[in-house]
């Protein structure tokens, strides 16, 4: 098989809020808009990968949360109605995707012989999670990739985020050498968001952006560091500063996309390009591009 | 119509296990036996309500209470998806969740119903409701856990809720999905590999236990935190339901407990506990929280308020203490102890007088109340907010939230006289604005003393000493 190539890495966040407020034909509720700096920013980032053909698409989505082990989606089709437990007056789903399940079991192949506990699900009842579904539909509305879709391991909460890294950054590194194995060329995303304090009420029309803002100074100030990190190639400190970044912004990186994504990139040196950043109920998200398309190394 | 009540509560695991797998394990089956057991009990106690307050549920905005009448789908759990699915189709009481958000609202909390075709019902309430409730015949109603809520909010989660089974007059089940420690083993492992995760979490797990069957359900709420950091993992939802559990049932030591089963699932630790209301005589609390019957916790982040977001929310553990709202408490004149002459009756649970006088005073079989506002005991705050700030100027304000706190504290002066709400023979009500608030009061007192039965005379005053829309002043008669 010849090699397998990632095409770009992204940070996607998942908040339904934003399929909400684009009134997808698949989207129950209807809204007036709303957060549109991140859905101009997921524009950007489907045009900035427009030029750029791939086979599939490798997410991993912190709302899929297992305590045991990693898993994996291992049917190659699943449709149904996802309904946000949380915020069902926004996103009612109505969703329809293809697994590369072949990849899938590849990549989780590759895991188990690192040594890490994974699973394939093979259930034909399993609802996919509201979070692979939002970032699935803003980074593919016509949904004609398949994915290849990977739990949360919850290892923060049961040890610490430095243990979470060291699963996380096995799990990108086998990821990464899944993918060249494969033949295909590939998109990874960590649907994540990056500060995650919520706002504890909500207003009367959820899309009101006059009462949109961060919780607090401090998360913006931890969001800012993490984006210019980004922009200026310094994937490393990242993944140094993240037990404090973790900690001190509530953030979603504890669920370990963030450090999947980055390990799988090979801890990337070169410079992300920022597509958009905006709050959501006080969450900071940012949507970030990786163009590993341009950093290619031809070692052929 | 009965005065409504808790006739049991339940402490049930959340995995899937006993419902797809009991025979796998001969621990999961005794669990399993336990939930059947259960059920048959709550068959035999006539209930008309299962109350499921799920740790499975986390939410955000407030809690949220499900109220489609009839939700149905197939469950497949995250983790344990291997084991199969299940399908659901529960009855739901969508007039019970109704007026249990509204209670919520009533009493300061963020609340809301959810009624979605396919919305997700999370794995701890399928897992009760499947065998607690396996024909479906008594309706149920089904309470998030959130993420956010500590102690004060959770109690007053409770007491919303027991406002709710009162006047509907219910014979209600209090349900707490969870588990004791929540520690899983992080690989997979065989069915008979199974057992408690580590001997730290098993003898915790025992300790709970032990208060339980002695009925001592308030000292584990009260011991709540400790257990947190002891032996969960930092999971949304904290070891909270206990608190719940425990205001559902008076916040009190002196219940029946019985320990149907305590087992492993997949390390964690699974128990099914029957905790009976009947008084055991014995129990007293070792010492308590203070209690709360509002919250007032200040979460508004959406106006830009000048405190920090997490300034808010570290307040909302202290609920109306240390939440108490500025506005109130910095407003109105000076606070007096209340005088003591022959036949007075004061009370710590009322708010102090604005001037020389008793809460209530005793002649022969007659008692009369001072005037009663709805101001809180030891905080001074208002429930629905002061009706002005500090300079006058008129603030938005909940009549209906008023009025509930009116008559509350009327509540608390008549018991610690010794007399019950039902021998209130007359009440005189004031209102600074008639025009605006009289259908609020009205129904409130209709809910409440309209359901007791005094005469009643209303009128229509330009002020109060204190920033509050209604005063009532209350006669009882009590004979020997």
């Amino acid at each position: 098989m010849g090699k397998g190539q990632i095409v770009a890495g992204c940070i996607a966040p998942h908040p339904p809020h934003l399929v909400y407020a684009e009134n997808p034909p698949q989207n129950e509720p209807v809204a007036e808009g709303g957060w549109e700096q991140l859905r101009w920013g997921y524009e950007r980032l489907r045009a900035s990968l427009s030029e750029h053909d791939y086979d599939a698409i490798v997410l991993l989505s912190p709302h899929w949360q297992t305590y045991v082990g990693t898993h994996f989606l291992g049917l190659p089709h699943f449709e149904g109605l996802s309904v946000d437990p949380i915020f069902p007056n926004l996103f009612r789903y109505h969703y329809d995707m293809n697994v590369d399940v072949e990849l899938a079991q590849a990549i989780h192949d590759e895991a188990a012989k690192a040594g890490l506990p994974v699973k394939m699900m093979e259930n034909p009842d399993f609802r996919v999670d509201y979070g692979t579904i939002t970032t699935g539909h803003l980074f593919n509305p016509d949904w004609d990739k398949p994915l290849v879709v990977i739990s949360s391991n919850r290892s923060t909460a049961y040890y610490s985020v430095e243990v979470m890294q060291e699963i996380m950054i096995e799990l990108g590194r086998v990821t990464r050498k899944a993918i060249e194995a494969s033949g295909k060329r590939v998109v990874v995303l960590a649907s994540n968001s990056l500060s995650h304090r919520h706002f504890t009420t909500e207003s009367e029309v959820p899309e009101d952006m006059s009462k949109e803002h961060i919780t607090s100074h401090a998360m913006h100030l931890w969001d800012m560091r993490m984006i210019d990190y980004m922009r200026s190639g310094q994937a490393q400190r990242i993944l140094d500063e993240m037990p404090e970044f973790t900690e001190q912004a509530i953030a979603e990186s504890d669920g370990g996309g963030l450090s999947w994504l980055l390990s799988t990139l090979d801890v990337p040196d070169y410079p992300a390009i920022l597509h958009g950043y905006g709050t959501i109920i006080g969450t900071g998200n940012a949507v970030v591009e990786w163009p590993c398309y341009a950093h290619e190394v031809n070692d052929e | 119509m009965s005065q409504g009540e808790i006739v049991a509560s339940y402490v049930v695991p959340v995995h899937p296990h006993t419902v797809l797998a009991p025979d796998q394990n001969p621990g999961w089956r005794r669990l399993r036996d336990a939930f059947d057991g259960a059920a048959q009990t709550i068959q035999d106690l006539d209930a008309d309500l299962l109350i499921i307050y799920s740790t499975t549920w986390p939410s955000i905005i407030g809690h949220q209470i499900q109220a489609d009448p009839n939700p149905e789908w197939v469950m497949v759990d995250h983790d344990f998806h291997d084991l199969g699915s299940i399908p659901y189709s529960f009855n739901i009481d969508a007039d019970f969740a109704h007026a249990w958000n509204e209670a919520n609202k009533q009493r300061g909390l963020q609340s809301r119903c959810v009624n979605y075709k396919g919305f997700p019902i999370d794995v701890g309430s399928v897992v009760a409701l499947t065998l607690l409730n396996p024909d479906n015949s008594i309706p149920a109603v089904i309470v998030s856990s959130n993420m956010y809520a500590n102690r004060s909010e959770t109690t007053v989660l409770a007491k919303s809720c027991l406002d709710v089974i009162k006047a509907q007059g219910r014979r209600a089940v209090a349900i707490t999905a969870m588990s004791l420690s929540n520690r899983m083993f992080t690989d997979f492992i065989q069915p008979e590999e199974d057992k408690i995760h580590s001997l730290k979490d098993d003898e915790w797990n025992r300790k709970i236990l032990e208060f339980l069957e002695q009925g001592r359900l308030e000292d584990v709420g009260q011991l709540s935190r400790t257990i947190h950091r002891q032996i969960r993992v930092q999971k949304v939802v904290a070891f909270k339901p206990m608190w719940w559990l425990s205001a559902m049932n008076g916040n009190r030591n002196d219940l029946t407990g019985r320990i149907l089963a305590y087992e492993a699932i997949h390390g964690a630790g699974g128990a099914v506990v029957h905790i009976d209301p009947t008084s055991t005589g014995v129990g007293d609390k070792e010492y308590d929280e203070d209690d709360v019957e509002y919250f007032h916790g200040e979460r508004g982040v959406l106006e830009g308020a000048e405190e920090s977001q997490t300034d808010a929310i570290q307040n909302t553990d202290a609920g109306v203490d240390a939440t108490d709202d500025a506005r109130a408490s910095d407003s109105g004149p000076a606070l007096w102890d209340p005088t003591e002459a022959k036949g007075s009756v004061n009370t710590d649970a009322a708010p102090k007088p604005v001037g020389a006088y008793p809460h209530a005073r005793k002649v022969g079989d007659m008692l009369f109340l001072s005037g009663v506002g709805p101001r809180q005991p030891g905080t001074n705050a208002i429930p629905g907010g002061p009706i002005h700030d500090e300079n006058g100027e008129p603030l938005e304000y909940d009549i209906k939230a008023q009025t509930h706190a009116v008559v509350n504290n009327v509540k608390r002066i008549v018991e610690e006289a010794g007399a019950t709400m039902d021998q209130v023979v007359d009440v005189t009500t004031f209102l600074v604005d008639m025009k605006r608030d009289f259908a609020g009061y009205n129904e409130v007192w209709a809910e409440t003393l309209g359901k007791v039965g005094p005469t009643r005379t209303t009128l229509a005053i330009d002020a109060l000493p204190t920033p509050i829309a209604v005063e009532m002043k209350v006669i009882v008669h009590m004979p020997e």
